[in-house]
């Protein structure tokens, strides 16, 4: 099965963030996938606040299953978040929940004035009622099988199908 | 092979009971962790929905300010319900054994016991004979061990430091009652430290401390010479019931941590003291309050460390 090219999709992400960026967009990437396609948009868009990068172990739902994920980043957002029309960036978008708890996360940190969900790829399979404002492509993934994003040295993006971790 | 019983069949921490014995990826899990809740308690909400619906009962057989305090704050920044129980005020005294308050305590729901109790070992029989979605920390037993204290001196030393494997670190004073120190000792072995110094007069030291892998220093400047790190302990004078020393003044003396000794260590060496500290007893006020201190910072990392070690033991 032939995936699409990540940097490809990136470089249409570009094009049509271009015509959304105000006076008040600022960018938060989702840890680690999202962390890399958005440190990439974040550049080619030239958005002049830095940009901000979360982890969202500890709004999980899934904690009382699987307990903590081993090894949660710090949540790093360097800007006030009130009043911005922020872009949250992640880099696959499957059942929603990861996105419901990034949400979730942004409103302890402030009163964002909206929120538009940038994806490289959508694979379906929503199970809350979130969808993407900006995706790349929508992509089938067969079952039992994750799709994800790989950053090689020399820092290109790829996207990847591999076998679900057993939970 | 009995099994480490602070773990659970995967290797996971399930209850937190002594730092000896923790393989080295589970302090680092700990303490990594724990950076990412120090990010949490900088922001305005400095709340986390984790423990949402979870139970943290405060089992304090022994008296305890800070300690009681900060693992208060970490439970209720990670949403828990807390309940603190002051034993020495209430069933023990009417006869009631220790398993026996357990079991009613487990009965009303509890999901983490957080215990200090004075007997070494408490929190061990406690863990023995909890239900399996129930979790232990030890909040301090006995002389024995003190692990969320020791692992906050280690976040300490870690973020003023960056790593382990180039450090020469004394813990100087009262080892032979502190808990502290054996933790702490316990902790930076398995993390690599190259070199751990204990100073302190002959009969403060407990007998055969050298097998825990430390040099032991009677003089304080031989010992404190290019330093990295300090760690005072307070003299623990509700500890003594024999004539270990000859008076506090004499102490200060030999042992006190003064400018003029500290100049001894590293110029950047950082000076750590787990509290309550005995101003002009281990420690000269100049130094207390001055630039190589990380005193209260301490303070703060120990909500993020018991933070960590909550949100880690619930989960698994």
């Amino acid at each position: 099965m032939k995936l699409p090219e990540a940097e490809q999709l990136c470089a249409q992400l570009v094009g049509e963030l271009k015509a959304r960026i105000g006076p008040q967009t600022a960018m938060i990437g989702l840890y680690t996938g999202g962390a890399w396609l958005a440190e990439r948009l974040h550049a080619m868009l030239r958005l002049p606040e830095p940009l901000g990068l979360m982890d969202i172990a500890f709004y999980r739902d899934d904690y009382h299953a699987r307990g903590l994920h081993h090894d949660p980043k710090r949540t790093k957002i360097p800007f006030d978040i009130s009043g911005r029309d922020l872009l949250l960036v992640d880099d696959v978008l499957y059942t929603g929940r990861t996105v419901r708890a990034a949400m979730n996360e942004l409103f302890d940190y402030g009163r964002p004035a909206s929120i538009s969900l940038v994806v490289l790829a959508d694979r379906g399979g929503r199970q809350l009622p979130i969808c993407a404002q900006h995706c790349g492509a929508r992509v089938e993934v067969p079952s039992g099988m994750r799709l994800r994003l790989k950053r090689d040295a020399g820092d290109r993006l790829t996207l990847a199908l591999e076998p679900e971790r057993a939970a | 092979m009995q099994r480490n019983p602070q773990l659970n069949a995967n290797g996971e921490l399930q209850h937190l009971l002594s730092i000896e014995g923790l393989p080295r990826e589970v302090l680092v899990q700990i303490l990594d962790t724990a950076e990412s809740f120090v990010g949490v308690t900088e922001r305005e909400v400095k709340k986390v929905p984790l423990l949402r619906g979870k139970s943290v009962f405060n089992l304090f057989f022994e008296p305890s300010t800070r300690t009681r305090t900060t693992f208060e704050i970490a439970a209720k920044r990670l949403s828990a319900d807390v309940i603190n129980l002051n034993i020495a005020l209430s069933s023990q005294t009417k006869g009631e054994s220790l398993l026996d308050t357990v079991a009613n305590l487990s009965a009303m729901q509890a999901d983490i016991f957080v215990v200090r109790h004075n007997s070494s070992g408490a929190p061990y029989l406690i863990a023995r004979n909890v239900k399996p979605h129930e979790h232990v920390v030890n909040a301090g037993d006995g002389r024995h061990a003190h692990p969320t204290q020791g692992l906050l001196d280690l976040y300490t030393i870690r973020h003023y430091k960056n790593e382990f494997t180039r450090l020469t670190v004394a813990i100087v004073g009262d080892i032979l009652h502190s808990r502290v120190a054996r933790s702490l000792i316990h902790g930076l072995t398995t993390l690599g430290a190259p070199e751990v110094r204990v100073i302190g007069p002959q009969t403060l030291l407990p007998s055969g401390v050298e097998a825990l892998g430390v040099r032991v220093f009677h003089d304080m400047r031989a010992g404190l010479k290019d330093c990295d790190v300090i760690v005072m302990l307070r003299l623990q004078n509700e500890r003594m019931d024999g004539t270990l020393l000859p008076s506090a003044q004499e102490f200060f003396k030999h042992y006190g941590l003064t400018g003029a000794k500290l100049s001894l260590a590293k110029p950047d060496a950082i000076v750590m003291h787990p509290g309550p500290m005995n101003r002009g007893v281990e420690i000269d006020s100049t130094v207390a309050d001055g630039p190589h201190a990380v005193i209260l910072p301490q303070v703060t990392f120990g909500i993020a460390v018991r933070m960590a070690v909550m949100s880690i033991v619930a989960g698994n």
